[in-house]
């Protein structure tokens, strides 16, 4: 006789387990996909294994990829924590990016302070744009997804006016974007690739001082605190509508961030904002979830998704299958994640009822 | 005059996919689900609606194959957020994610293909109408829509009366499925009628928007939807005159105002008791 039994605080090994067969079970649906677009799946798993796993280039290419989902999911971890749904890492990641561009073409800086003064702009451009959404959360109590998502589209169009409009280049081959940087605000590049590696170690960096302070520090505690017992935090005197200020400012920031990174290490110009990104802001949400709100574990979680990504350029050139393909595979796995998630608090019982 | 109907009719007809859309959140929230991948479902719909009605000539078929896949769509977060309790927010966001990714894939091959027989929109937009004030009728003056509000509002107590409640929630998620899936066959077969990757364009959220401006009253909805179709037709009529950039974020500004608005006057307070609070018998 097998039976199901409820476990409300369920080992941690079994959650991974879980986690691990819901990744799993993606992989083996999306073979239904392959199958329904006319590529057989054997074919298709072949081929992504073969350009990005057993080829150098490859993996170069999933570094790259990660390292804008690597700073966009360390902080969406920490707004997840607290509950703070931060859908719109997306636009956070295009006004990082336009602010970096308007301090590389605009402000006249000694060539040592320029990258610096873009990150920074970034961070804050970035952060402050998330904290609209914030304020409206905590203030009115306005649903922040909601929020956050129209914000994504207003940064496209922001984006878009910009390198249309008021900052539009001379070079134009019938596509809209602004000068090139000036060599002082462009990333250097590990040779051959397009891994710009002071965004990586940035992106690594903070991760680990977010853990650290998620688990080490009184804001950490009380964000915490707010995410898993509302009630409790109000009880404890804790400051939740300045906790979720702090968590959007910091994840918003990370997104910001991400966009210079992507400005001023691949395209060395502000350009159309579907081209700055595909997605990242999406893709990031399940470096989080499978981090499982764990910022430091979003380096490995991160360049798995990049791993996705790399996938799914070599589909495109290979297979002739459109770059949504990646979309289908994030939206199977963040389903199969969530929906397992509650499963892993029942553990199989063998024997008679006590 | 004359100029001011046809202003009047685009309105209206902008405001359709949100209308229909939104008629179906509404039913689902009221039933206590959140499905925030209406976005998602819509693409799903106006896919299957223009493949079904290109391949058959049928547009009527297609119409059906627009509402089937909405609601087959929908049944996978019934599946997720009922059964398995899951977060109801992230699945939904999760099955727009797959809604736009899956439409986009397997639409590759119509992509500027013709539609021989697009229907004409003004269907459509009286059908809208009218079901909402069936979908109004049938929520306060029946048994099933007293059925539906109390699994919304208190569903320990639903339960506790015989009620099923993971069917009527079930149904309710799968009939807003087939909205949304109807107001995607209205984007492919009359309004475009053509089908593109991304052609529901944030439709999907506004209709979600929607539903909490109006406090999950269908007959508010109308109104709401053809405010928001006077506003994009508005934009598109003062095209040249300002950056065009500036008018097509318009709309979405416009949730946000309209969100802060609903949060000011404190109409949140009508929002169903159990509304995205997964039930779970045995529990209160």
């Amino acid at each position: 006789m097998v039976r199901l039994e409820f476990d409300p605080n369920p080992p941690g090994n079994r959650v991974w387990l879980v986690m691990g067969l819901a990744v799993l079970a993606a992989i083996a649906l999306s073979s239904l996909i392959f199958w329904s677009y006319g590529v057989p799946p054997v074919t298709a798993y072949l081929t992504l294994f073969k350009g990005t796993l057993a080829n150098p280039a490859g993996i170069a290419e999933s570094f790259r990829r990660a390292i804008p989902l690597l700073l966009i999911g360390a902080g969406l971890s920490l707004a997840f924590r607290s509950q703070f749904f931060n859908i719109g890492a997306e636009g956070q990641l295009l006004l990082g990016a336009s602010a970096a561009t308007g301090v590389a073409l605009f402000i006249p800086l000694p060539a040592e302070l320029k990258l610096v003064t873009m990150f920074l702009a970034g961070f804050l451009a970035g952060g402050a744009y998330a904290l609209i959404a914030a304020l409206l959360k905590s203030r009115l109590g306005v649903n922040e997804i909601l929020s956050t998502l129209m914000l994504n589209y207003i940064a496209v169009y922001i984006v878009q006016f910009l390198v249309n409009g008021p900052w539009k280049g001379r070079s134009l081959m019938g596509f809209a974007y602004t000068e090139q940087f000036p060599a002082a605000a462009t990333l250097p590049v590990i040779g051959g690739t397009l891994i710009h590696w002071p965004t990586l170690l940035l992106g690594v960096l903070l991760a680990l001082f977010l853990q650290l302070i998620l688990n080490r520090s009184t804001i950490g505690y009380e964000l915490r605190v707010v995410g898993e017992n509302l009630e409790a935090a109000r009880y404890a005197g804790i400051n939740i509508g300045r906790t979720v200020l702090m968590v959007a400012m910091l994840s918003g920031g990370l997104a910001g961030l991400a966009g210079v990174g992507e400005a001023a290490g691949i395209h060395k110009r502000l350009l159309d904002p579907a081209q700055i990104s595909l997605g990242y802001g999406f893709t990031a949400i399940i470096v989080a979830w499978l981090a499982r709100g764990n910022p430091a574990l979003t380096i490995f979680t991160a360049l798995l998704m990049g791993l996705i990504f790399a996938g799914g350029d070599v589909m495109k050139l290979n297979l002739q299958m459109p770059f949504r393909v990646v979309d289908v595979f994030s939206g199977l796995l963040l389903m199969f994640l969530i929906g397992s998630e509650p499963l892993a608090r029942y553990r199989l019982k063998f024997g008679r009822r006590a | 005059m004359e100029e001011i109907f046809s202003a009047l009719a685009r309105a209206m007809a902008f405001g359709t996919p949100i209308l229909l859309a939104a008629l179906g959140e509404v039913v689902v929230e009221r039933a206590g689900v959140v499905n925030l991948g209406v976005e998602g479902m819509m693409a799903v719909g106006a896919l299957a609606a223009f493949a079904a009605a290109q391949t058959s000539g049928n547009p009527f078929l297609g119409v059906v194959a627009g509402v089937l896949a909405g609601g087959i769509a929908a049944s996978a977060h019934a599946f997720v957020s009922v059964n398995l309790r899951a977060n109801q927010f992230v699945s939904g966001l999760a099955l727009t994610m797959l809604g736009l990714g899956l439409s986009g894939l397997l639409g590759n091959k119509y992509v500027g293909a013709p539609l021989e027989h697009p229907l004409a929109e003004t269907g459509f937009t009286w059908a809208a109408v009218v079901l909402s004030i069936v979908i109004w009728l049938v929520l306060y003056f029946t048994r099933t829509g007293l059925v539906v509000r109390s699994v919304g509002e208190n569903p320990a107590a639903a339960d506790a009366l015989g009620l099923e409640v993971y069917l009527v929630r079930y149904g309710a998620t799968i009939f807003g499925g087939m909205m949304a899936g109807l107001a995607g066959a209205f984007l492919s077969l009359a309004y475009r009628p053509s089908w593109s990757d991304g052609m529901t364009s944030g439709l999907g959220w506004i209709a979600v928007a929607l539903t909490i401006f109006v406090a999950w009253e269908s007959i508010r909805a109308v109104f709401g939807a053809f405010f928001f179709g006077l506003l994009y037709h508005l934009a598109f009529r003062l095209q040249g005159r300002l950056p065009s950039e500036m008018l097509l974020a318009l709309p979405y500004l416009l949730v946000i105002v309209v969100l802060t608005l609903a949060a000011l006057r404190r109409r949140q307070g009508n929002a169903p008791e159990g509304l995205g609070l997964p039930y779970e018998r045995g529990t209160r």
